[in-house]
C-alpha cells in the first residue's frame, strides 16, 4: 500500500485528477445510472436522490415536502438541487446536471482538501524544524500528504459510487471538507460556514466544532507542546519565538460569532421555505428527529437497522440512548488525548461518526478515507494496513452479493447480509484503533528523538 | 295503509306495553303523512352469461324521525339505531365479500353491479355528521361498535395507517368521509348471522329462508352489505329518519348434476333452475312483519336483444297495456310460475335494447303451498352483459424486495366501442375516469414517479390527468392516498397508469403470524362519473313502489373496484432477535474497550514516571493503610482507635453510595410515575 502511495505520489498529480473526473463523466453516461442510485450502500432516506425527486415534486405541487416519510433532507438542498432532479435538457437523461453538480463538489472538496494537505505538512516539518528533528527524521522521505488525500478521495471507489449513484453524500462531505479547511486556513468565516452548513445537513458533524476549536486555538496539526517545553530545557535557553502559540481565545470568540451569524441565516432560509407548512419545528422533526429515532429499517451497510428491527419494542427508547451516547461518550477521551492534533482529531471524530451513525452510506466512508491520506507521514507504521485494506476490498464485494441473495434471489436471509455489516463495522472500528494507536506511537517515537533514550524506543 | 295494518295488530297482541304508543304512533302517521317503520323484502334473479345465476337478496327497514316514537322501535333494529344517533352516522356503508366481481362477464354497467360488487374483504366508509376534529373519534368508536356486531375484525381499521380521507373522488363526495378496508379479513357465517339478526323475521319466514348457509357459501362471490342513510328531518340534527338497506348478493352455479347429464350437444344450454334447486329451500309463507316481499326475475338487455320477443318493436305499448303474456311465453325459455305482473325498463340511454323484470308476489303463497320458482331453458342462449366503459385491472411489475411498480390497466370494452360511435359526431369527447387508490404505509409510493400510458405510448401526464390529489403515507401513521381524474379521449384503446415504490422493512412485532404469506393492498376504485349505471321500470302506482325498483332507478355512477394486490415483503430472520442484540452489543463493547485501551496505554517508560508520582503525591492513604495493617498484625491493642475508624471511612464511602444510588431509584420512580 505504500508503496502504491509513493507511486501515487510521483505520477503527475493533475494527470490522475483528469483521469478520475473523465471516469466519472463516463459512468454518468451509463443508462439507468447502472442502478447505482438505489443501491442500499449508496442512497440511504437521508441521501436518496429519488427521496430528494419526490420532495421536490411535492413541493412543487404546493404540498410540505415533509408531509408522508420520504424526503428527510434540509429544505435549502431542495431548493438548490431541486429544480435538477427534473428533465432539464431534452434528449439527456434527468440526471445529467445533478450528477455534473456532484462531481463538481467532488473535485472541489478533492482541491480543498489538498490545500489542507499541504497546509499540514507545512506545519508538521515547521514543527520538525523547531524541535531540531530535521536531521533525525529523513524529510526528503515526506510525503505529499495533500496530493495523496487528494487522490485517495478522487478515486477512492466508494467516492465515484456515491457521486455517479446520485446521493447527496458529495455535499455533505463538500461542507465537512470546506470547514476543516477554513479551520486550517484559519478563514473564519468559511469555517463557521462549513460547519453549520455540514451540521444541518447531516447533524453528525456538528461534534466537529471541537476539532475546529483546537485548530483555531492553537494552529494545525503539532507534536505535543510538552515535546517543546522539554527540548528547550534541555537546551536550557528558552526561544519563545520557537515554541508554538499557546490557546488564544480570539479566533473562537470571532468563531462563535460567525457560527451564530451562519446558523441564523440558514434558519431563516428554512422558515421562509417552511413558512406555510409547519415551519422550523416540522423541519427539525423529520430531520434531526428522523436521525436520532432510528424510523427507517430499510437495509444498510450501518448496524443499527437490524438492531432496531429486531430488538423489543420496550427497548427500543434505551438502545437508541446507549447507541448516541456512545459517540458523545467517546468526545472527551480522544480531545484529551489528541488535543496537539485536531485535524487528526476531526479524522477521528468523523470516522466515528460514520461507524455509528444510523444511516450511513460509502460516501461516509469516502469522506474518511480520503481524510486518513493526511496523515500518511504519522501513520506510516500502522498495524495490520494490509488487512484492513483486504477486508476493505472484500466487504465491498461480500455486501452487494449478500443483499442480492437475500433482497433479490430470496435464497439468503437477513442475516448474511447483517454479517456483512458487522464485519465493516469491525474493520472501521479496527482502522480506528489502530490509527489512534500508530499517532500515539510516532508522538512517543518523536519524544524518544528529543530525550535521547533508545531502549523505549519499542512501543 | 291497509297492508301496514296487519303487522301492527301482531305487534299489539304481542306488546300489549306499547299499544298505546303505537297507536298513537298510528294515529300521528295518519295525520301527519309521516311514514311507519317500514320493511321490505325483495330477492332478485339473474341469469348469468357464463351458466351462473345472481340472487340478490334486498331487505330495506326505515324507521321515521326518532321524535315520533321516542327511541323505542317496532321493527327498526335498535342497535343500529343506537348507533346512528350516537356516533352521528350520516351515511355508512359496510361490507363482507368473498370471492371477486368478475366484471367481464358478469356486467358492470348495472345498479347491481356497480354498488353491489364489492372489493374482497370488508370494505367501510362512513360520513359523520360531527364537528372536523371529532370525526376521527367518531371513528374509531363505530368501528369497534361494528366489531361488536358483526363478530369482525372491523376494529382493526381503528388506528390511522388503515383508514384514509378521501377528498372528492369518493362517490359520496364530502370531507366528512372516512374510508377504510380490510382486504385479508376471512368472511363467514359467524358474520352473517348478526346480519340476519337485524331482520325483523330473521331468517324464519319468507325470502330470507332461502338463505341456506352451505349453498350461499358454495357460491363464486357472496358479498353481504349494509347501507345505512339517516337523513334529519329538523334542523337540530338530533331526530333523523334511518333508512337500512341490507342486501345480499350471491353468484352461484346452478345445479351442476343435471348440467352433467345433458348431451354434448346441449353443452351451451343455459343451466335450468329453481329456487329449491339453487338454494335447498323453498319460500314458505310470509314474513308478516314485511311491508312486501316479493321476487324478481331480471332479464338484461344482452339476454332481451338475442331472445327476439315476438312484439319487441312495439314493447313500449306492449308494457304499458296490461297483455303481456307474450313475454313469457317465450319459445327460448319456460317460467315455471306465472309472474304476476311484468315490467319492461324504460329507454336506456346506453343500450337499444330494453330489460325485463317479471315480478312474483310471495304473499300470495302459504306454507301449504310454497313458492318456487324456476326456469327452464329450451335453446341454447349467449349473449354478454354490458361492462363498464373501459375494463380495469392492477398489477405488479418488478421483482425482488426491493422496490416495484403498480400499474393500473384500463381497456376500452364493447360498451365504449358503441359509445365511440355514438358520440363520433362531436370531435371533443373525452371519457373522464376517476381513479382512487390507497395504499399502506410500508409500500412507500414515489408520487413523482407516475406514468401515463395512452395506446400503450408513454405521455406527458398534464396532458391527461385533469386533477389529482395525493397524501403521501406516513411511516406508521397514515396510509398514502391518492387521487386522479383522467380524462381520455373516446378513442382510446389502453390506458395505464404507473407509479413507483419502495418496499418498506418492519419492525420484527409489525409483522403478521403468517408473515411470508404477503400484504394486501386494497383495490383501487375506478369510477365513471359521467355514466350512471340506472334502470327505469314503468310502474303504475308510484306510491307503492319497491325499495328495490327505486334504489335501481337511482343514478349512481358506474364504479369498479381493481383486484387486491399481494405484496410480499422481506422478512427478517425471525429467530434472531438475542442472537442480533449479543453480536451488536459485543461489537460495541469492542469498540468502546479497545478505543479506551489505546487512549490510557502507557509505554514503560510513561508507567515508571507515573509510578513515581503517585509515590509522591497520592499515594499516601494506601501508604498509611499498609503501615496500619502492618502495624495491626504486630501489635494488636495500640491502635484502638485507627480501625474503626479506616472501617467508619470504608463504611461512609459505602453508605455514601447506597444513598446515592436509592436517591436516583427514588428519582427515577418518581419521574416515571
Amino acid at each position: 500500500m505504500e508503496k502504491l502511495k509513493k507511486k501515487i505520489g510521483s505520477f503527475s498529480f493533475w494527470n490522475w485528477v483528469i483521469a478520475s473526473i473523465i471516469f466519472r463523466l463516463i459512468l454518468i453516461y451509463f443508462p439507468k445510472n447502472l442502478n447505482l442510485s438505489s443501491r442500499p450502500e449508496v442512497s440511504t432516506p437521508l441521501t436518496s436522490f429519488r427521496r430528494l425527486a419526490e420532495g421536490y415534486w411535492l413541493k412543487q405541487s404546493s404540498m410540505s415536502s415533509y408531509a408522508g416519510s420520504m424526503y428527510h433532507g434540509s429544505p435549502l438542498l431542495l431548493s438548490l438541487l431541486g429544480p435538477l432532479t427534473v428533465k432539464r435538457i431534452e434528449g439527456q437523461p434527468n440526471h445529467l446536471l445533478y450528477s455534473l453538480v456532484s462531481v463538481i463538489a467532488d473535485v472541489v472538496s478533492a482541491m480543498l482538501i489538498r490545500a489542507t494537505g499541504q497546509n499540514l505538512r507545512l506545519a508538521y516539518l515547521r514543527s520538525l524544524e523547531s524541535l531540531d528533528l530535521v536531521k533525525q527524521i529523513d524529510v526528503s522521505e515526506f510525503l505529499f500528504s495533500g496530493d495523496i488525500a487528494a487522490l485517495i478521495y478522487l478515486c477512492n471507489p466508494f467516492t465515484i459510487v456515491a457521486c455517479v449513484g446520485l446521493s447527496t453524500s458529495p455535499i455533505e462531505n463538500m461542507a465537512v471538507i470546506l470547514c476543516l479547511y477554513g479551520a486550517c486556513s484559519r478563514l473564519i468565516p468559511l469555517a463557521a460556514f462549513g460547519w453549520v452548513i455540514a451540521t444541518h445537513l447531516s447533524l453528525y458533524p456538528a461534534i466537529l466544532i471541537i476539532p475546529v476549536i483546537f485548530l483555531l486555538g492553537c494552529g494545525p496539526d503539532s507534536p505535543p507542546r510538552k515535546l517543546f517545553l522539554q527540548r528547550h530545557q534541555q537546551k536550557e535557553v528558552l526561544n519563545q519565538s520557537k515554541l508554538p502559540p499557546g490557546f488564544s481565545w480570539g479566533p473562537i470568540i470571532h468563531f462563535a460569532f460567525w457560527a451564530f451569524l451562519w446558523s441564523v441565516y440558514v434558519l431563516v432560509l428554512c422558515g421562509i421555505s417552511l413558512k406555510q407548512f409547519g415551519g422550523l419545528w416540522e423541519m427539525f422533526k423529520s430531520t434531526y428527529g428522523f436521525i436520532l429515532t432510528v424510523e427507517d429499517l430499510s437495509p444498510n451497510i450501518g448496524v443499527l437497522w437490524y438492531f432496531f428491527a429486531e430488538v423489543f419494542e420496550f427497548f427500543r427508547n434505551f438502545f437508541l440512548i446507549v447507541f448516541h451516547v456512545n459517540i458523545l461518550f467517546m468526545i472527551l477521551p480522544l480531545a484529551i488525548r489528541l488535543r496537539h492534533r485536531p485535524c487528526y482529531l476531526a479524522f477521528v471524530y468523523v470516522a466515528i461518526c460514520s461507524m455509528l451513525k444510523s444511516y450511513p452510506s460509502v460516501g461516509d466512508s469516502a469522506l474518511y478515507l480520503g481524510l486518513l491520506g493526511w496523515f500518511v507521514n504519522e501513520l506510516a507504521d500502522m498495524q495490520f494496513s494490509l488487512f484492513l485494506f483486504c477486508g476493505y476490498v472484500g466487504v465491498s464485494l461480500l455486501s452487494p452479493v449478500m443483499h442480492n441473495l437475500w433482497i433479490w434471489r430470496g435464497t439468503g436471509n437477513a442475516n448474511f447480509y447483517f454479517t456483512t455489516a458487522m464485519v465493516y463495522a469491525c474493520l472501521q472500528i479496527v482502522l480506528v484503533v489502530e490509527g489512534i494507536s500508530a499517532v500515539l506511537n510516532h508522538d512517543r517515537k518523536l519524544r524518544i528523538l528529543i530525550t535521547g533514550k533508545p531502549q523505549d524506543a519499542k512501543s | 295503509m291497509v297492508l301496514l295494518q296487519r303487522p301492527h295488530i301482531l305487534l299489539l297482541l304481542i306488546d300489549t306495553h306499547q299499544f298505546l304508543q303505537c297507536w298513537i304512533a298510528f294515529g300521528s302517521a295518519n295525520e301527519e303523512g309521516q311514514q311507519q317503520e317500514e320493511f321490505s323484502e325483495e330477492l332478485l334473479v339473474k341469469p348469468l352469461p357464463d351458466h351462473k345465476l345472481l340472487a340478490h337478496f334486498h331487505f330495506q327497514s326505515s324507521a321515521p324521525p326518532s321524535t315520533s316514537n321516542g327511541c323505542h322501535h317496532h321493527l327498526f333494529p335498535k342497535a343500529i339505531s343506537q348507533l346512528v344517533q350516537k356516533f352521528r352516522v350520516k351515511e355508512m356503508e359496510l361490507s363482507f365479500t368473498q370471492g371477486r366481481w368478475n366484471y367481464e362477464s358478469w356486467g358492470g354497467f348495472d345498479p347491481i353491479s356497480s354498488s353491489n360488487a364489492k372489493p374482497p374483504g370488508v370494505e367501510l366508509w362512513a360520513v359523520f355528521d360531527v364537528p372536523q376534529h371529532h370525526i376521527d373519534a367518531s371513528w374509531k368508536n363505530l368501528t369497534h361498535t361494528l366489531s361488536g356486531l358483526f363478530c369482525a375484525s372491523i376494529n382493526f381499521l381503528e388506528s390511522t395507517a388503515t383508514y384514509s380521507t378521501p377528498e372528492w373522488s369518493f362517490p359520496p363526495a364530502s370531507g366528512n368521509v372516512r374510508y377504510g378496508t380490510l382486504p385479508c379479513e376471512a368472511v363467514c357465517t359467524e358474520n352473517l348471522t348478526p346480519w340476519l339478526k337485524l331482520l325483523p323475521c330473521r331468517d324464519k319466514a319468507a325470502i330470507a329462508l332461502l338463505l341456506d348457509r352451505p349453498s350461499l357459501y358454495r357460491g363464486f362471490y357472496h358479498s353481504q352489505r349494509l347501507h345505512l342513510t339517516s337523513t334529519e328531518s329538523s334542523s337540530e340534527g338530533i331526530d333523523s329518519g334511518i333508512i337500512l338497506e341490507q342486501t345480499l348478493t350471491v353468484v352461484l352455479q346452478p345445479n351442476s348434476e343435471r348440467a352433467i347429464e345433458v348431451h354434448a350437444s346441449e353443452k351451451h344450454v343455459q343451466p335450468s333452475w329453481s329456487l329449491s334447486s339453487i338454494f335447498g329451500k323453498q319460500v314458505s309463507g310470509r314474513c308478516v312483519l314485511a311491508k312486501s316481499s316479493s321476487v324478481y326475475l331480471l332479464l338484461d338487455r344482452g339476454l332481451v336483444a338475442e331472445l327476439k320477443f315476438p312484439n319487441k318493436e312495439n314493447g313500449k305499448s306492449a308494457a304499458n297495456g296490461l297483455t303481456s303474456e307474450n313475454f313469457w311465453s317465450n319459445p327460448s325459455f319456460e317460467l315455471s310460475v306465472n309472474p304476476d305482473r311484468i315490467f319492461l325498463e324504460e329507454s336506456s340511454s346506453h343500450s337499444k335494447s330494453l330489460s325485463i323484470l317479471y315480478m312474483f308476489q310471495v304473499e300470495k303463497y302459504s306454507e301449504s303451498e310454497p313458492f318456487d320458482i324456476g326456469l327452464m331453458w329450451k335453446v341454447p342462449v349467449a349473449w354478454l352483459c354490458q361492462q363498464t366503459p373501459l375494463h380495469a385491472s392492477r398489477f405488479f411489475m418488478g421483482s425482488g424486495n426491493e422496490r416495484g411498480a403498480i400499474a393500473i390497466s384500463l381497456k376500452s370494452t364493447q360498451f365504449t366501442e358503441g359509445f365511440m360511435s355514438a358520440n363520433s359526431k362531436d370531435g371533443s369527447c373525452e371519457l373522464r375516469v376517476d381513479v382512487f387508490q390507497v395504499v399502506p404505509w410500508y409500500v412507500k409510493v414515489y408520487f413523482h414517479s407516475l406514468r401515463v400510458f395512452v395506446d400503450q405510448q408513454p405521455r406527458a401526464v398534464s396532458d391527461f390527468i385533469e386533477k389529482i390529489h395525493v397524501s403521501p403515507s406516513k411511516d406508521k401513521m397514515s396510509p398514502g392516498v391518492m387521487e386522479v381524474v383522467l380524462k381520455l379521449p373516446c378513442r382510446v384503446n389502453t390506458a395505464a397508469l404507473t407509479i413507483e415504490f419502495d418496499k418498506g422493512f418492519l419492525r420484527i412485532d409489525e409483522y403478521p403470524p403468517d408473515a411470508n404469506q404477503g400484504f394486501d393492498i386494497p383495490s383501487a376504485i375506478i369510477s365513471f362519473p359521467n355514466f350512471h349505471a340506472s334502470m327505469v321500470f314503468l310502474e303504475d302506482d308510484s306510491l307503492n313502489r319497491s325499495p328495490l325498483l327505486s334504489k335501481f332507478q337511482e343514478k349512481c355512477p358506474v364504479m369498479s373496484y381493481t383486484e387486491v394486490l399481494l405484496v410480499p415483503l422481506t422478512t427478517p430472520d425471525f429467530s434472531m432477535p438475542y442472537n442480533v442484540i449479543t453480536i451488536k452489543c459485543t461489537v460495541f463493547a469492542l469498540y468502546f474497550g479497545s478505543l479506551l485501551n489505546v487512549l490510557q496505554r502507557r509505554v514503560a517508560e510513561e508507567e515508571r514516571f507515573l509510578k513515581a508520582k503517585a509515590a509522591k503525591k497520592t499515594g499516601r492513604l494506601p501508604l498509611l493503610l499498609s503501615k496500619l495493617s502492618a502495624k495491626l498484625r504486630g501489635r494488636r491493642r495500640e491502635p484502638l482507635h485507627s480501625p474503626p475508624s479506616s472501617s467508619s471511612f470504608i463504611n461512609s464511602k459505602l453508605v455514601l453510595k447506597v444513598i446515592l444510588v436509592a436517591g436516583l431509584a427514588v428519582g427515577w420512580q418518581y419521574f416515571f410515575s
